[in-house]
């Protein structure tokens, strides 16, 4: 079959032109003159209005969930909250012993079963704020009291801030960190090791002890991201096994006499961490608070200028977002890959450290991590994987911990509960549309009904006007 | 059976993809929707499919109102379509992908290969249905794509942009066979931004821009006057250039060959030379290893023997830091997934590459004023059409990302220029721009090569053409060789060979 016809005005046709040089094929030498290796090429004016410049929505709606739950903004991020605790209070109520009690005659005194609700309920939040915040039922016990429930929640907040952080940065550069725990357990083993075993001034020593910490997170972090640019196992199977690996190896090591064992024990326990290295506490008897929230506050501004601000930053949010193009631009995405775990394992040394150096000084097991590598996640998730919102959002749930004792202590509320309020935020922020849909908030991408409604009124109007003209 | 859409609106938030849009399709009739890339004629198209519903206006068959939820309604109803990228399984064989949703209706696999065997042979397709769809070519693909909207009894045949994958002989079969089921009395819908194509086999033309009807067209009408109605002004069709000046820069590659993951040669034993001053154009059906001889030349390809040399420099080795740092720049073939960071704002992405040192870092921070200044004289440069530099360069349509893409790799100074389908999916004028650049970098005296699908810009830009076939140069001949000679030479035909005189290249004897 022969080509599709041609016609004289086909546009498509080569143009005629002279080569005054002959053409490149053909036998002639053709003129060559010389040009400067490497030219800057000046762009050429073209007509205005040349091109389309309607801009496209940024409207994804087959985008992953990953780069959902990257994305979460504040507004979503305080109804999740919200919403969870509305879910919270109803559990709450429904494990009420004095609200089933009362259950049983609602149609009755329908009055006794909601003021149990209210009671059971307002109790628990109220005891949840006064452990978290301030207590207000004692003011009579001085200022000191009212505010140490704040200075608890700040207490608590550190690690958790640190470990965000250690989530948030690999989820940046488009890893998964799950690997919380075990570079916290070798960042508190290297902390408590450099810890009881040397004599250093005291503020030097507890320094070092943390730097060696970090380190040590760092190259376990490294391992991780090794395993995964360079053999291309992936980050989640490979952190959650080297929890394991870290965690049997520490125990073994806790065991082992001459190792990091206390010689006054045969528990798997270390020796109890020297003053020199034991962070200080900031304001004093009765406070908990230690030196390492200022740590994690330094972390926090660095992290932010790390991702935000830095050339390697750059690097790794580019890595994060698209690869491919990241690949095209010449970036190494097997090193950044390695730095971000690497990074993302500091963030948790110091984590590790904390938690050795200044929340249990008495000797550390195979538990010092205390889950708090795995509420890292949360708390990044939370977050919106920004340095500040990390913060933000580890502040949160340090008050859920600091309060949660005291909602179990004073209201008889399990503090299993407080875990399934900061779960239920967690699984609203992982799915937006079903909090829009709570809340009656427009999907991205649909009108709402009234924005459909009022452009339909103004359809009929201007018909309408168009009628009469 | 008549098919009609009537005031159908479709809209994506604030953007109105299609804006009551009329269209009647007759039986026996082909009816050409022609438009520029995001004109909305896909959407359109989705809409008849059921795969969006409309926001307003009515889909009528046979004067019957129809509403479809998805696409096995607009099936049932007698819509086929013919996609761009084909729905097919490879694994599976012919019969298997004809039988696949519809194992009742058809009567399980032997009823599928007795349909496939009765429609093939009424239209001459030579099909057969055991065979795995993996091991057949594009072209036979896609006729199974048609056997399966054929044994759905479908009226309405919608084909989208089907000789983007084909070659020009594929392509004229194709057209063979839409007029072959014209004349048996299907209604075909022909979606296309191809003027020749729609010259050649439409019987009514319909003119989408913006999201509108802007008129019907005749096919006798000059493409020139197609042009303009498709862009809404005067388009200049040609590109512009003088005669090439070459200069003493060079690039030469010689017996390039890159291995893919399973060890196939997908780019075999490639030698060419380009010099300063010149557009060498690889020319071939998608698919043929122009892609991985890109990213060899780039770096990015690590299974790469041969030799490329810039100036006596050699780059195969290198990594892609260090190719970009010879001075080489760049425009991948898909600019949303390699070119640009679509997350990032337009400033982000113009320093993409340049995120060590000078200009643009200092003491491992960005330098944000540096930053800004140069995006902001770029943003006018290059006249890329945004709100401001802070602007994600996803939400950008895709003529502003390519003017993106080119404002980042032309602003640095440059030894090498590789733009692989510079212009693909661009309306036509971000093509004149990005043509008007090329020839630019051409005529600052540097070695430019451009892949392109497109056998219409390749000749147009190109000085000198090189068509790939299946990883190998069938050869490298002037720009004025004929279409037919290409057209063979893209589907493996060697050159008989190199013409001595270019204007009758048929009788080619040795240079």
């Amino acid at each position: 079959m022969n080509d599709t016809p041609r016609d004289a005005d086909d546009p498509i046709e080569p143009v005629e032109r002279d080569r005054p040089g002959g053409s490149p094929d053909s036998g002639e030498q053709p003129t060559v003159v010389h040009a400067p290796q490497a030219t800057a090429v000046t762009p050429v004016a073209t007509a205005p209005g040349a091109t389309d410049d309607r801009t496209v929505e940024d409207d994804d709606p087959w985008g992953s969930a990953f780069r959902r739950i990257m994305g979460g903004n504040l507004v979503m991020a305080l109804l999740a909250i919200f919403a969870s605790l509305v879910v919270g209070g109803i559990l709450i109520a429904a494990t009420d012993e004095r609200v089933q009690a009362a259950s049983g005659y609602f149609f009755a005194r329908p009055g006794d079963m909601l003021g149990a609700i209210w009671d059971a309920v307002f109790g628990a939040y109220s005891a949840l704020f006064q452990g978290s915040i301030l207590n207000f039922s004692r003011p009579e016990a001085g200022f000191a009291t009212m505010i140490k429930p704040l200075t608890d929640t700040l207490n608590f907040a550190t690690p958790l801030i640190a470990a965000g952080l250690g989530v948030a940065i690999a989820f940046r550069v488009g890893l998964f960190n799950i690997g919380g725990r075990g570079q916290m357990l070798w960042a508190a083993a290297a902390a408590g090791w450099v810890g009881f075993s040397f004599q250093l001034p005291p503020v030097l020593h507890v320094l070092v002890a943390i730097a060696v910490g970090i380190v040590a997170g760092a190259i376990w972090g490294a391992v991780a991201g090794a395993l995964k640019a360079f053999t291309g196992a992936h980050e989640v199977i490979v952190t959650i096994m080297l929890n394991f690996v870290a965690l049997w190896f520490i125990t073994w090591m806790l065991r082992t006499p001459g190792l990091l064992q206390n010689p006054a024990s045969n528990n798997p326990i270390s020796p109890p961490m020297p003053d020199s290295a034991t962070l200080p506490s900031i304001f004093g008897p009765p406070f908990i608070l230690h030196w390492g929230f200022v740590l994690s506050v330094a972390a926090v501004i660095f992290c932010s200028w790390l991702i935000n601000r830095s050339s390697l930053g750059f690097q790794f949010r580019a890595v994060g977002y698209n690869k491919s193009a990241a690949l095209n631009a010449g970036m190494d995405v097997k090193r950044l890959t390695v730095l971000a775990m690497a990074f993302a394992g500091g963030f948790m040394g110091l984590a590790g450290a904390q938690q050795v150096t200044g929340a249990v000084t008495t000797g550390f097991t195979s538990g010092i991590d205390a889950g708090i590598g795995f509420d890292g996640i949360t708390v990044a998730l939370l977050g919106g994987s920004t340095p500040w919102g990390t913060f933000f959002a580890g502040l949160l749930f340090g008050a859920f911990k600091a309060g949660g004792f005291r909602m179990q202590a004073a209201e008889g509320v399990p503090i299993d509960i407080i875990l399934v309020v900061q779960s239920f935020i967690v699984l609203f922020i992982a799915a937006p549309p079903l909090v829009r849909a709570m809340f009656g908030l427009p999907q991205p991408g649909k009108k709402s009904r009234r924005q459909r409604r009022d452009e339909a009124a103004l359809k009929a109007m201007t018909q309408q006007k168009g009628a009469q003209s | 059976m008549t098919l009609e859409l009537k005031g159908i609106t479709k809209r994506f938030g604030a953007l109105t993809a299609n804006d009551h849009i009329d269209l009647e399709v007759n039986a026996g009739e082909i009816h050409c929707l022609l438009g520029e890339n995001g004109a909305g004629k896909s959407t359109l198209m989705n809409v008849l499919y059921g795969l969006y519903q409309a926001d307003e206006g009515q889909i009528l068959l046979d004067g019957e109102v129809q509403h479809f939820s998805g696409p096995g309604d607009a099936m049932r109803a007698g819509i086929g379509m013919v996609h761009q990228h084909f729905m097919l399984i490879p694994v599976f064989t012919v019969a298997e992908n004809v039988l696949l949703g519809h194992e009742k209706a058809l009567g399980g696999l032997s009823g599928a290969k007795q349909k496939v065997r009765e429609i093939s042979d009424r239209f001459g397709f030579h099909i057969d249905p055991d065979a795995k769809i993996e091991d057949l070519p594009v072209g036979v693909q896609q006729r199974v794509e048609i056997i399966k909207a054929l044994s759905q009894d479908a009226k309405v045949l919608v084909f989208d942009e089907p000789t983007a994958v084909l070659t020009p002989r594929e392509t004229d079969e194709l057209m063979a066979i839409m007029q072959q089921l014209r004349d048996e009395g299907t209604a075909i819908v022909f979606i296309t931004h191809k003027l020749r194509e729609v010259r050649a086999i439409a019987d009514r033309i319909t003119v989408i821009r913006l999201g509108k009807v802007v008129g019907e067209a005749s096919r006798e009408d000059s493409s020139n006057e197609l042009a303009s109605m498709m862009v809404g002004r005067a388009v200049e069709l040609t590109v512009q250039k003088s005669p090439p000046v070459l200069t003493d820069n060079i690039v030469e590659i010689r017996g390039l060959t890159v291995l893919d993951a399973i060890g196939q040669k997908v780019v075999n034993d490639v030698s060419f030379d380009v010099r300063g001053g010149e557009v060498l154009c690889i020319a071939g059906v998608q698919g043929n290893g122009q892609t991985e001889l890109t990213e060899a030349i780039i770096g990015m390809q690590p299974r790469t023997t041969g030799s490329i040399k810039l100036n006596g420099l050699e780059l195969q080795g290198k990594s892609v830091r260090e190719v970009l740092d010879s001075g080489v720049g760049f425009v991948p073939e898909d600019r949303t997934v390699d070119g640009l960071v679509g997350d990032f704002t337009i400033a982000e992405n113009l320093m993409l590459d340049r995120y060590r040192g000078e200009p643009f870092v200092r003491v491992g921070s960005i330098d944000r004023a540096v930053r800004d200044e140069f995006a902001t004289e770029k943003l006018d440069a290059f006249d890329i059409r945004a709100q401001g530099i802070d602007t994600h360069v996803g939400t950008l349509s895709g003529g502003n990302q390519q003017k993106v893409v080119l404002a980042r790799e032309l602003g640095r100074p440059l030894s090498l220029f590789v733009a692989s389908q510079p212009t693909r999916g661009l309306d036509v004028g971000s093509i004149e721009f990005v043509h008007s650049q090329v020839i630019a970098s051409r005529d600052a005296g540097i070695p430019v090569i451009v892949v392109s699908t497109e056998l219409d810009e390749v000749v147009g830009l190109a000085d000198r053409i090189a068509v790939m076939y299946r990883g190998g140069v069938v050869g490298v001949v002037p720009a004025d060789t004929s279409r037919d000679t290409l057209g063979l030479m893209m589907a493996g035909e060697p050159p008989a060979a190199a013409p001595a005189d270019p204007t009758d290249p048929s009788e080619g004897a040795a240079a």
